[in-house]
C-alpha cells in the first residue's frame, strides 16, 4: 500500500468533543472513537478519583434498550448471568459476560432492569455493533418478540471517587442519589431526563449517568463548578486496574472463557437454565481448568502487556494481560493470564526487558476502600 | 503548544541536545516527548563512564501507562547522568529542557552537526 491509499476509518466523537478541546484534554483514538487520554496530567486525575471525585466521559459505551414479551427470555440465554436475579427490583443493575458457543468471552456488560420498560445494557465501545448484531441473530433464529433500540442520541457520564455521588447528587439535583443502593439506577427530571446508575469502573463509590447528548456539557460544567476533575482514559485505566477489573479486548476476549478470566462468579449454573456457552463451560471445569487470570504485585519493574511470565524454573507460563505502574501501590501491578499459576501468595517472575523480576501472586483486587488490598505474606510462603 | 528552543539541536526520536562547550553535549527529551509520554514514574539512566552510539537505546523511559527506550542522540562517553530523577520523574513532565535534562555526553567537537535544527525538528514533530 502506497502513501495516500490509508484505509478511510469512521473516527467517532462524543458530544463532549469541544468540550474536550477547549479544557486542554490530549485526544487519542480508542475503539473507533476520539477521546481525551488526560487534560495534563494523569497522575493528578488519578489521585483526584481516589481522594476525591472525578469525571469521566465514557459516551463512546453504548446503550442498547430491549423490550417486548420475550426480552427476558433473550437475556437468560444470551447472558452468563442470570437476569432471572433482577425479577421484580425495578432499577437493580447485573454485571455479566456475553459468550459465543465455545464459551469465549464477546464482551462484559451491565444489564439494568426497567420495570415495563424492559431492560438496558450498556455496551464497549468497540464491541457494541456486534453485540448488537448478535443479539438481532438470536431474536431472529429464535422468532422471540424483542424490540433491540440502540441510542444513538445518548451520552454517558461516569462521576467517581468518594465524593462522587454527593456532587452528582447536587449537579443533577436529585437529593434521593444520596441514598441509592449499590449496582442500583434511578432516573430524574434534570436536564431533560437522565438515568442515573451506581455503577463504575474505578473501584471507587459513584455513578454513571446517561443523558441527551446536548445536555452532556452542561453537566460536565456542573460537576466542574462543584469541584469534581475532568479525567481521561488514562487515569481511567490506572484506576480499573488497581480495581482488578478487567478491559474487554486486552485480559479477555473471544479465546478464553470466564473461568480463565477472573470471571467464574458471572456465570450463574443454578438450575437447569439453558443459555449460550453452558455446555462447554461445563465441559471446561469438568476437564479442569488450568489456564487462569492472577493478579501480580513486582517490588522492581514495571510489567507491560505482553511481557511473559516464567516459572520458579525459568519456563515460559504466561503473558501480561495489563500491567502498569500503580500510582496508588506505588510500584509495579498487573494481570497474567497463566497456566498452572501458584496460589495467592506464591510467586511467578516477568521478564522485564531482560531482566527477571520476582513478582507476588494476589487475587485481584489490587486496591480497595483507600489501602492496599494485597498482603506480601512472606511468612506464609516460606 | 510545544516550545522548541532554537539554541538546541533534536533527533527524530525526540530527544534534545545542548552544546555546554568543550566537547560536551547536554541531553534531554523535548517537551513535545513528554506530551506524548504523559506522567513519568521511572528513569533508567545509562552508567556514567559508559559508551554510547548514536541510534542506540541507553536508557529506558517509563510513564504509567508506557515504556519507551532513550536513544543515544550522538556516540561518545557518558560524563554525568541527572541521578536526581531516580527520586523526581516528574521533573522529566514539569521542566523538560531544565531540571529534567538527563545526561551530559562527551564527543567529538562537531558531533551534533548533524542533528536537526528548531525548525526541522518542530516541522517532523508538527509542534
Amino acid at each position: 500500500m502506497s502513501a495516500g491509499e490509508a484505509v478511510a476509518v469512521a473516527v467517532h466523537r462524543t458530544p463532549l468533543d469541544d468540550w474536550h478541546r477547549a479544557h486542554g484534554a490530549r485526544m487519542v483514538p480508542f475503539a473507533g472513537w476520539e477521546m481525551p487520554l488526560h487534560y495534563g496530567s494523569q497522575l493528578a486525575e488519578h489521585e483526584a478519583v481516589r481522594n476525591g471525585a472525578g469525571f469521566f466521559d465514557v459516551s463512546h459505551m453504548r446503550p442498547l434498550d430491549i423490550s417486548g414479551p420475550d426480552a427476558r427470555t433473550l437475556l437468560r440465554y444470551a447472558l452468563a448471568n442470570d437476569v432471572a436475579r433482577l425479577d421484580g427490583q425495578n432499577g437493580k443493575a447485573l454485571y455479566s459476560t456475553l459468550l459465543n458457543a465455545q464459551g469465549g468471552i464477546l464482551d462484559d456488560l451491565i444489564v439494568y432492569a426497567r420495570g415495563d420498560a424492559g431492560y438496558r445494557v450498556v455496551l464497549n465501545a468497540g464491541t457494541a455493533q456486534a453485540d448488537t448484531a448478535h443479539f438481532r441473530n438470536l431474536v431472529v433464529a429464535h422468532g422471540w418478540q424483542v424490540d433491540l433500540r440502540e441510542r444513538p442520541e445518548l451520552a454517558m457520564l461516569a462521576v467517581q471517587g468518594p465524593r462522587a455521588r454527593a456532587l452528582a447528587a447536587e449537579a443533577l439535583d436529585l437529593p434521593l442519589l444520596n441514598a441509592l443502593p449499590s449496582f442500583t439506577a434511578m432516573e430524574g427530571h434534570a436536564l431533560g431526563g437522565v438515568f442515573v446508575a451506581r455503577t463504575g469502573y474505578t473501584g471507587e463509590d459513584g455513578v454513571e449517568v446517561i443523558l441527551a447528548a446536548e445536555q452532556a456539557p452542561i453537566l460536565a460544567e456542573r460537576l466542574r463548578d462543584r469541584g469534581a476533575v475532568p479525567c481521561g482514559l488514562g487515569a481511567r485505566d490506572s484506576l480499573r486496574l488497581e480495581a482488578g477489573l478487567n478491559l474487554n479486548g486486552q485480559d479477555m476476549s473471544p479465546a478464553v472463557t470466564p473461568w480463565e478470566s477472573n470471571l467464574g462468579w458471572t456465570v450463574d449454573l443454578r438450575g437447569e437454565r439453558d443459555f449460550l456457552g453452558r455446555g462447554a463451560l461445563e465441559a471446561q471445569r469438568a476437564a479442569g481448568v488450568r489456564r487462569t487470570l492472577v493478579g501480580l504485585v513486582l517490588d522492581e519493574g514495571i510489567p507491560r502487556h505482553g511481557y511473559a511470565v516464567e516459572d520458579a524454573n525459568g519456563r515460559r507460563c504466561g503473558e501480561i494481560t495489563s500491567g502498569i505502574f500503580s500510582p496508588s501501590l506505588r510500584r509495579g501491578i498487573a494481570l497474567a493470564r497463566v497456566t498452572d499459576a501458584p496460589h495467592a501468595g506464591g510467586r511467578l517472575w516477568v521478564s522485564v526487558r531482560g531482566v527477571r523480576q520476582p513478582a507476588l501472586v494476589v487475587k485481584p483486587p489490587f486496591w480497595r476502600a483507600g489501602h492496599a488490598h494485597f498482603s506480601p505474606s512472606k511468612e506464609k510462603s516460606s | 503548544m510545544s516550545t522548541v528552543p532554537e539554541n538546541l539541536r533534536y533527533t527524530e526520536t525526540h530527544e534534545w541536545v545542548e552544546n555546554i562547550g568543550g566537547g560536551r553535549y547536554r541531553v534531554g527529551i523535548t517537551e513535545h516527548a513528554q506530551e506524548l509520554l504523559g506522567d513519568l514514574v521511572f528513569v533508567e539512566l545509562p552508567a556514567v563512564g559508559g559508551q554510547i552510539r548514536v541510534g542506540n537505546p541507553c536508557g529506558v523511559l517509563e510513564s504509567v501507562k508506557a515504556a519507551a527506550d532513550l536513544y543515544a542522540p550522538i556516540s561518545g562517553t557518558v560524563e554525568e547522568v541527572n541521578e536526581a530523577l531516580g527520586e523526581n520523574p516528574q521533573w522529566l513532565n514539569e521542566d523538560p529542557h531544565g531540571r529534567g535534562w538527563i545526561m551530559v555526553i562527551n564527543a567529538d567537537a562537531g558531533a551534533w552537526d548533524g542533528l536537526l535544527d528548531a525548525a526541522a525538528y518542530a516541522r517532523i514533530a508538527g509542534v
